[in-house]
């Protein structure tokens, strides 16, 4: 399969060069690029994997689409009971009522700016302090106990806590968000530290480098894809620490909203609350993947 | 470069004097090293060869200054080695590139880090990627590079700053042959042009003799100095010289003091009768390096 594809491949690559003869260059005369056929083809056969999993990714999730559809309009009850889940198109026409009004779009706009506070606020303050952690044994002796004390407990569990703490409630919100991306940002840096190859910090010394340049010009840069990896899965915790803090809590924000249809018995908001914090999570885990890719324009993928 | 090798010609003198290394275990003290003397002249070549865990590179990483020796003294133009410096370029196995700068980045760190301005320093390290054939890859990053050119990078990262001595740890180790043969071809040729003292470890025989003015050829566990051998050849250097009898003569000369050692170092796990016939089945290397 692969052989034939490339074979192919192949064929149409040399066809048109042994057809025509090349063709000279010149200023004056403007170059017509057309696509021809056989580009278009050889586009394909060389993007063909990506068209594959484009092509699967799309029939997956319209499969999932009609079997929801059909689960809801049949109303079948095997155990699991899809008499009140509302059906695809309710979720829809719900979409549409709400996009029409400010009070939907004002939920989403204050979970997202709890997520962007708390996160970073985690983010300035884990990164650092696992940083310096990393490289001076003392703070991490210091450090890692109570971390390691907090960090089990789980966002939700901070609540009445936060409650307590915090003057106001979208302070103590905030807080909540942040403790959940923040042990996630720690422990990653902290390993991305450990994980520094010694023969390059051997190599910075011996070119003259010392305890500043090396941090700067080798910690920190080695550290860097372990720094994201954190950053990505600690927007994930963030999300959902943000969800549990707004349904408890809560008079504003998605999570509040996707609760409040429930206690309203407006079934296909729930449905609608939930796929727009999919969406949201989704949408802030590219951005952080599309930064570190900027950043770290060494690293592959 | 030529003018800052032309200062240091007569700078680079190592003198490594009764050097011993041992570190503590729960078994006890275990002596690495022991009652090690070498030198390196100004402008002299010099390789270190012996068997694995010899100790050559424990006696290269204290050169370095990444190691304190136990007893026994390590200076460099008679001031006593303390701590790593921009002295003492070193080359890796492992080549030790930095993933996250381009080539001409990896070149420039050393000047960097002495205070050099951007402009001048990236003049003087594309300068050293021409003269390697690297400058078509300067703003690459080296995962795209071939082991080879990895290699050069790294040797020209390491004597971008001027260094007194060159210390380079197996530097051709993971190369293929035929690479290997080319590598070492390139650093007799640089050498040539810059005369910087050169301390160089390695198992293989034929590269330290193609490479140097002298072989140190140490002992099996705790490593001392058994030899120190003269390599008479003229210079510069070719491989064709490998195929001569002069080349050849200490060639055998050598091998027959490492067989030695390699058989030691590897202990009771051979027999004599399983070492029968090895003559004919080494082909110029040595035991250690065929199995």
């Amino acid at each position: 399969m692969n052989g034939a594809a490339r074979k192919l491949t192949e064929s149409v690559a040399r066809s048109p060069a042994t057809e025509t003869p090349p063709a000279v260059p010149s200023a004056t005369e403007p170059i017509p690029a057309p696509l021809t056929i056989h580009q278009v083809w050889r586009w394909l056969v060389l993007h063909r994997r990506q068209l594959r999993t484009l092509a699967i990714g799309t029939a997956s999730l319209a499969l999932f689409l009609l079997s929801w559809h059909l689960l809801t309009k049949y109303r079948v009850t095997v155990h699991v009971r899809f008499v009140n889940v509302p059906s695809p198109e309710m979720v829809f026409d719900s979409l549409m009522r709400v996009s029409r009004d400010n009070k939907f779009l004002s939920h989403v706009f204050l979970s997202c700016r709890r997520i962007f506070i708390g996160f970073a606020i985690a983010a300035t303050i884990a990164v650092p302090l696992g940083l310096v952690m990393g490289r001076f044994r003392l703070v991490r002796e210091i450090v890692f106990p109570v971390s390691e004390v907090l960090r089990p407990i789980p966002a939700i569990a901070w609540v009445p806590m936060s409650i307590m703490l915090w003057p106001s409630n979208e302070e103590s919100i905030v807080f909540i968000t942040l403790l959940g991306s923040f042990f996630p940002i720690l422990l990653n840096t902290l390993h991305g530290m450990a994980m520094v190859d010694p023969v390059l910090i051997r190599a910075a010394q011996c070119l003259g480098a010392r305890e500043a340049s090396i941090f700067r010009e080798v910690y920190f840069p080695a550290a860097l894809p372990h720094v994201f990896t954190g950053l990505t899965v600690g927007m994930g915790v963030a999300w959902v620490s943000l969800i549990a803090a707004e349904m408890i809590s809560g008079q504003f924000g998605i999570g509040y909203f996707t609760w409040e249809a429930y206690s309203l018995v407006q079934y296909a908001d729930i449905a609608l609350g939930m796929i727009c914090i999919g969406v949201l999570g989704l949408g802030s885990s590219a951005l952080i993947r599309g930064v570190g890719r900027v950043v770290m324009p060494w690293a592959k993928t | 470069m030529t003018a800052t090798s032309a200062a240091t010609v007569q700078q680079g003198k190592v003198t490594v004097t009764d050097f011993g290394l041992s570190y503590d275990t729960l078994e006890g003290l275990v002596e690495a090293v022991r009652d090690a003397s070498i030198h390196v002249d100004p402008g002299e070549f010099v390789s270190i060869i012996g068997p694995s865990g010899c100790g050559k590179s424990t006696l290269l990483n204290a050169v370095a200054g990444f190691l304190k020796p136990t007893r026994g003294e390590v200076a460099v133009d008679g001031d006593p080695v303390a701590r790593p410096s921009a002295d003492r370029g070193m080359v890796f196995q492992q080549y030790s590139l930095f993933p996250w700068k381009t080539v001409r980045e990896n070149v420039e760190f050393g000047l960097k880090m002495k205070g050099m301005e951007r402009s001048k320093r990236e003049t003087s390290a594309r300068t050293l990627l021409g003269l390697t054939g690297l400058l078509a890859f300067e703003n690459q990053y080296p995962d795209s590079l071939s082991g080879g050119m990895k290699q050069r990078v790294g040797i020209i990262r390491a004597l971008a700053t001027g260094p007194k001595v060159l210390l380079l740890d197996e530097p051709f180790g993971s190369l293929d042959a035929q690479t290997r043969l080319i590598m070492q071809q390139i650093l007799t040729n640089m050498w040539q042009r810059l005369k910087t003292s050169v301390l160089f470890v390695t198992h293989d025989i034929d590269e330290a003799i193609f490479l140097s003015d002298r072989v140190y050829c140490m002992t099996a566990r705790p490593g001392t100095i058994k030899a120190e051998i003269a390599i008479p050849l003229e210079r510069p250097r070719h491989q064709s010289m490998m195929m001569s009898s002069e080349f050849l003569a200490l060639r055998r000369g050598l091998m027959s003091l490492i067989r030695e050692e390699s058989l030691k170092a590897i202990g009771g796990e051979v027999n004599d009768i399983a070492l029968q016939g090895l003559d004919i089945d080494l082909h110029g290397r040595s035991l250690a390096d065929v199995i």
